[in-house]
């Protein structure tokens, strides 16, 4: 089911994507992607690598256009980025010039917000991410954890109303991974935000997400979509994660296995 | 990063600064060094005046007349003058190619028509070696100031722009497109992202264009002027005065010492969020 009907509270999606397509040149990316993105879901795009997970997330995120077919946030057509949808990278994009609070405080100044607002704002969401105490630091003397840590308070603080994550936590090692997951979690359950976290990996997908929609490759397109209906705080022992686990690596691998030998 | 954080404060590497130890010692080699080059210097110059007789003493000084010539012209007051008076050609040159070429720079490295339109001409002018400008210059300048002003002017100018350029071109996309996402106008991203990650190159560009500013007025101030230290080293060769031709050179070898500290010490403190990501 790629459309969820309309619940009896009838809540609007926050983002629709219909029939999205994406070519570059001759290259099919992403084809007839229909998604419809609750407010204040927490939605994982998985599949590997060139099954145009990411290409769906820039659209979101206003970085490309679809070829074909509409991206809507909001019921209005994205057009271009916006402080509204805030992006979290793999690569960090932290600015190295700036200290992690100047980096938080980032958004907050693009607004125009006073000097002494702008840092107050910044302290609070490097202390939510646990960096208290590191503000002073620039990237170039944080860990990979750490600077991602501030990425995602920096994104945070422009108070967006969807967060966009393109592999966040990809370049991490396992135990750095698995404690953003569930600092991610902590800080998603405060201030539910509708989240889209793009990962290829499926124990991550199913630790964090309400839906999981798994995407086909060759060309892009979405393949299955998961309702995962464990309770949080889930246990990556717990029956139903790995028989859900393995049910998706099926999947999974059976995408990979058509891109040939990698 | 190899760190394994699984707590925020088991922090990543800071090094500390190199322990003091290390460093006089640095300090003393290269002091060492400099003595070496004075004696070899002295040995040759004595040597040949009382020894071996290879050549005619007057070519080739020693230190201590050097020096000596030094501390006359610093007495008359010369020395200085024709240091102001380089320095100010310097600085006057200098800052109108730095301006110009950050400025030109910044426009074409963000414009790609004006790109486009420039770059085949500075590709064009660049290779020539400003020298081949200089008896140019002074047509069209006449003798005075404005002609080494010009020169040096037109040879720093290529330096600058062209790392303005690059640092421009070699910003990081997904700064960018973070910066963006966070919503920043088009003039946010030229003054939060663009201009700061330009700062390391066009501040190289800077260094370079300072290094060759003193490379001409040196030149330019032997084809025509009547003070400055090309002229002093000129004037001096005309009189056959060896010991004040090398204190002309001594001095201009001094002054970029200096000034390279000087601005090593500037770059430091505006790129000291890169110091940290050394090492």
């Amino acid at each position: 089911m790629l459309v969820t009907a309309p619940s009896a509270t009838a809540s609007r999606p926050k983002v629709s994507i219909r029939g999205a397509a994406k070519q570059f040149g001759k290259m099919v990316a992403l084809q007839g992607v229909d998604l419809e993105l609750q407010e204040n879901s927490f939605t994982c795009l998985l599949g590997p690598s060139g099954c145009g997970k990411s290409t769906l997330l820039n659209m979101i995120a206003g970085f490309a256009e679809p070829s074909a077919g509409q991206v809507l946030v909001d019921g209005l057509p994205v057009k271009g980025p916006s402080a509204d949808r805030g992006v979290v990278f793999q690569e960090y994009a932290l600015f190295p010039w700036r200290t992690a609070l100047d980096n938080v405080a980032f958004g907050p100044m693009l607004k125009g917000r006073g000097k002494a607002e702008q840092q107050e704002i910044a302290r609070r969401y490097l202390a939510l991410v646990g960096l208290a105490g590191h503000e002073a630091k620039y990237p170039g003397n944080l860990s990979g954890g750490m600077k991602q840590r501030v990425a995602i308070a920096r994104a945070l603080a422009n108070d967006p109303s969807v967060l966009l994550m393109d592999e966040p936590f990809g370049a991490l090692d396992a135990q750095t991974r698995e404690t953003l997951q569930e600092e991610l979690l902590r800080i998603w359950e405060q201030d539910r935000k509708t989240v889209v976290f793009v990962t290829h990996s499926i124990s991550e997908a199913i630790f964090l997400a309400d839906r999981i929609v798994v995407m086909a490759t060759r060309p892009g397109a979405v393949k299955e979509v998961f309702d995962v209906e464990i309770p949080r705080p889930r246990e990556r022992s717990d029956p139903e994660f790995v028989r859900l686990e393995r049910e998706i690596k099926l999947l999974v691998r059976a995408e990979v296995q058509k891109l040939g030998v990698i | 990063m190899s760190a394994t954080t699984l707590t925020p404060d088991m922090a990543a590497a800071e090094r500390p600064p190199s322990p003091w130890p290390r460093r006089l010692a640095d300090a003393g080699m290269r002091c060492l060094a400099i003595l070496i080059f004075i004696a070899i210097w002295s040995v040759v110059s004595l040597g040949n005046q009382y020894l071996w007789k290879f050549f005619n003493p007057l070519l080739l000084p020693t230190p201590i007349d050097v020096v000596r010539a030094g501390i006359e012209a610093v007495q008359t007051g010369e020395l200085q003058a024709n240091i102001v008076a380089s320095m100010r050609r310097v600085i006057q040159g200098f800052g109108i190619a730095a301006i110009a070429g950050i400025v030109v720079g910044l426009a074409v490295g963000t414009w790609r028509p004006l790109e486009k339109l420039v770059e085949p001409m500075i590709e064009l002018l660049r290779p020539i070696p400003p020298l081949a400008f200089l008896p140019m210059m002074v047509l069209w300048f006449g003798i005075g100031e404005m002609s080494k002003i010009a020169f040096i002017a037109y040879a720093a100018f290529f330096p600058v722009f062209t790392t303005t350029v690059e640092g421009i071109k070699f910003v990081d996309p997904v700064l960018v497109r973070a910066a963006s996402s966070l919503g920043a106008s088009r003039m946010d991203l030229f003054r939060h992202v663009i201009l700061p990650a330009a700062t390391p190159s066009i501040i190289t560009g800077l260094r370079l264009g300072f290094g060759l500013s003193f490379f001409v007025i040196v030149a330019a101030e032997f084809i025509a002027a009547d003070s400055g230290l090309g002229y002093m080293i000129n004037d001096a060769r005309t009189f056959f005065l060896v010991s004040q031709m090398l204190l002309g050179a001594v001095v201009i070898g001094l002054i970029g010492f200096v000034v390279n500290i000087l601005l090593r010490g500037v770059e430091g403190w505006l790129l000291r969020w890169r110091v940290a990501t050394r090492g």
